[in-house]
């Protein structure tokens, strides 16, 4: 395998709905931003691309890949769909690493986009659905804010998480997202506030929930000698891993937890492992990219992570998956202060502040979640950090970290279904 | 803390819905400078999407059989010994084909919660219980509706319920719900 480096990305603005625009246009705008930061790159260079977006129902016109292909003006080149289902941004990335690293292709685009705006919410809702088992759990009530809900009650009975715990989750996000002119929801809030909005789905209410959004990202990929004809500071992508999971959640078995390098069995005497309160795919996801990346201890190794907090209890939950602290802790880890920004005031006392950010960029909480788009989209943030280049993106530099050199990405389907994690460093 | 059921306290709306309805449009106006188009406004149109599906459940409708008949039927691996609740033709540990067994009836929730919203087609039914069974003897869990209590307060985890049936089947998961049996 070759290695394979990020040599440049662009997102468009994520908002609630973009009615200016057709999703090839939105693609567009993240391509020719991601184009015009590496001016040495034509559009003769790049041999091919990877497309994703999630639903046929949201986008309602099949082949949609092709037709934001041919916009670009990357016809006749290779090109393809990826899709599984919250992880397909994640997914599509790893599928552009995939053609660098094998190398089918020197320079390859991988971009995303999903338009959830034609549809209202709760429609929206029912189309998100229906990535549940069909024939089994849609009929009894499909809405995957109640499915994370029953997630979240089994893990505070586990480990005796708190609802103020995952409301810090929330006005972490929120307040991180006030320094991204990219991000949907920019919003100073109290875990106050977020209790007291409406309930959802007991525990969570409308603030511990990511919303729906129209948006694109692309990333573009290179190998290590192209990288460096293009840029002096590009991303090596030094790990990738995916997991995967029954479904079902209710078919998960109950069984022995799969063991971090900093873990030992002693460790999870009594638990069972993963039930509804683990993802046991994040966690085979974490355990691959480690393997490749040669970290063995997480915590120290990594300096931010960019994940999927669709919900804040998967935040939680993530944490734990990746190994940043055992299973369990995941509650105790944000109260403590560890996933926080060192820069930023939160209002709250906050011991371990600043020791591993996550989310730097407000995540799928604030910034939105325009699934095909999201995973990228965190690549681009993450990416952007590691080069140093926050200030220049987002025109301020309040959110760049001062240590930046290694970063993690985390892209998360249905119930935990599907899974990818990726490495990022700087490679130069 | 939950917030007071809304079904039983409705609240004033915060903001006007967005409806789905409008007025048709025949014709639009249009400038008489092409240069102008650019600065045009989007045009949105509704489009309908209704289908129905010729939907089989295959080697899996003798579980919905099972339901209209007043009972729960798994499937079990005689090699592995693991019986899941919902019914799996092949073993995912060994790959096998299982073989149809009843579960009880009887069992306890394994987690909880409480919509106050959902997706469209389940909207009008809000609040609701969703709960996930675990039963003695099989290993996986079962994903149901509980009748019965009204605020989440008065569900607990490890709480007995048992299997009701509806007496008019639809042939779908939902024609077996749980009820409170303590
Ligand atoms: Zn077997």
């Amino acid at each position: 395998m070759r290695p394979v480096y990020m040599v440049s990305g662009g997102v468009s603005k994520f908002a609630k709905a973009r009615p200016d625009a057709t999703f090839q246009k939105m693609v567009k705008e993240s391509f020719d931003y991601a184009m015009k930061d590496v001016p040495k790159l034509k559009l003769s260079m790049i041999d091919g691309s990877v497309a994703s977006y999630f639903s046929d129902h949201f986008t309602r016109q099949l082949m949609a890949g092709i037709m934001a292909v041919d916009y670009l003006g990357l016809c006749p080149k290779p090109n393809k769909r990826i899709e599984g289902g919250g992880a397909t941004g994640g997914l599509c990335f790893q599928a552009g690493w995939e053609a660098i690293a094998s190398g089918r292709m020197n320079v390859c685009a991988a971009f995303g986009f999903e338009t959830m705006s034609h549809v209202p919410t709760w429609k929206g809702n029912e189309f998100i659905a229906l990535a549940s088992d069909v024939n089994f759990d849609y009929p009894i009530g499909g809405f995957y804010s109640g499915y994370y809900a029953m997630m979240v009650n089994r893990h505070m009975h586990e480990f005796g998480t708190t609802v103020e715990q995952l409301a810090m989750v929330s006005v972490k996000n929120h307040m991180n997202a006030y320094g991204n002119p990219y991000a949907q929801k920019r919003r100073k809030l109290t875990i106050a506030d977020v209790r007291n909005s409406d309930m959802v789905a007991y525990p969570l209410t409308l603030l511990d929930i990511c919303v729906m959004s129209d948006g694109a990202a692309t990333c573009i990929l290179a190998d290590e000698e192209t990288a460096f004809k293009l840029t002096d500071r590009p991303v090596k992508i030094t790990g990738v891993g995916t997991g995967t999971d029954m479904m079902r959640m209710a078919d998960r078995p109950h069984g022995e937890v799969l063991l971090a390098p900093n873990e030992k069995k002693s460790d999870y005497r009594k638990l069972k492992y993963p039930g509804v309160h683990s993802f046991r795919a994040g966690r085979s996801a974490g355990l691959q990219a480690y393997k490749m990346a040669g970290i063995t201890d997480p915590l120290k190794q990594i300096d931010f992570v960019e994940l999927h907090d669709a919900y804040t209890s998967s935040e939680i939950q993530t944490y734990e998956d990746l190994a940043l602290c055992k299973y369990g802790e995941g509650g105790k880890f944000v109260e403590e202060g560890y996933p926080f920004m060192p820069q930023i005031d939160y209002g709250m006392k906050l011991p371990k502040k600043g020791t591993l950010p996550v989310n730097p960029s407000g995540g799928l909480i604030a910034c939105g979640h325009p699934v095909g788009a999201t995973g990228l989209m965190q690549a681009v943030f993450a990416f952007w950090q590691i080069q140093g280049s926050i200030k220049k993106h987002y025109g301020d530099g309040e959110l760049q970290l001062k240590k930046a050199d290694r970063g993690l990405i985390h892209s998360h389907a249905g119930t935990g279904t599907y899974v990818t994690v990726s490495i990022m460093e700087r490679g130069w | 803390m939950a917030k007071k059921n809304p079904a039983k306290a409705p609240a004033a709306p915060k903001k006007v819905e967005e409806l789905m309805t409008g007025t048709t449009v025949f014709n639009v106006p249009m400038p008489a400078d092409l240069k102008a188009l650019k600065g045009m406004s989007p045009i949105v149109i509704k489009q309908p999407y209704q289908i129905d599906y010729i939907h089989s459940y295959g080697q899996d409708s003798p579980f919905f059989a099972g339901l209209s008949n007043g009972k729960l039927l798994g499937t079990k691996c005689r090699k592995c010994d693991y019986t899941w609740a919902n019914p799996r033709l092949a073993c995912t540990h060994c790959g096998r084909e299982t073989e149809w067994v009843e579960i009880p009836q009887s069992g306890r929730v394994h987690t909880f919660t409480t919509c106050y919203f959902g997706g469209e087609e389940f909207l009008k039914e809000t609040p609701f219980h969703l709960v996930l069974v675990e039963f003695d003897g099989v290993d996986t869990l079962f994903l149901s509706r509980l009748i019965g209590p009204v605020e989440p307060e008065e569900i607990r985890i490890g709480m007995k319920v048992k299997a009701k049936f509806r007496r008019n089947s639809q042939l779908k998961p939902s024609d077996v719900y749980f009820v409170p049996a303590e």
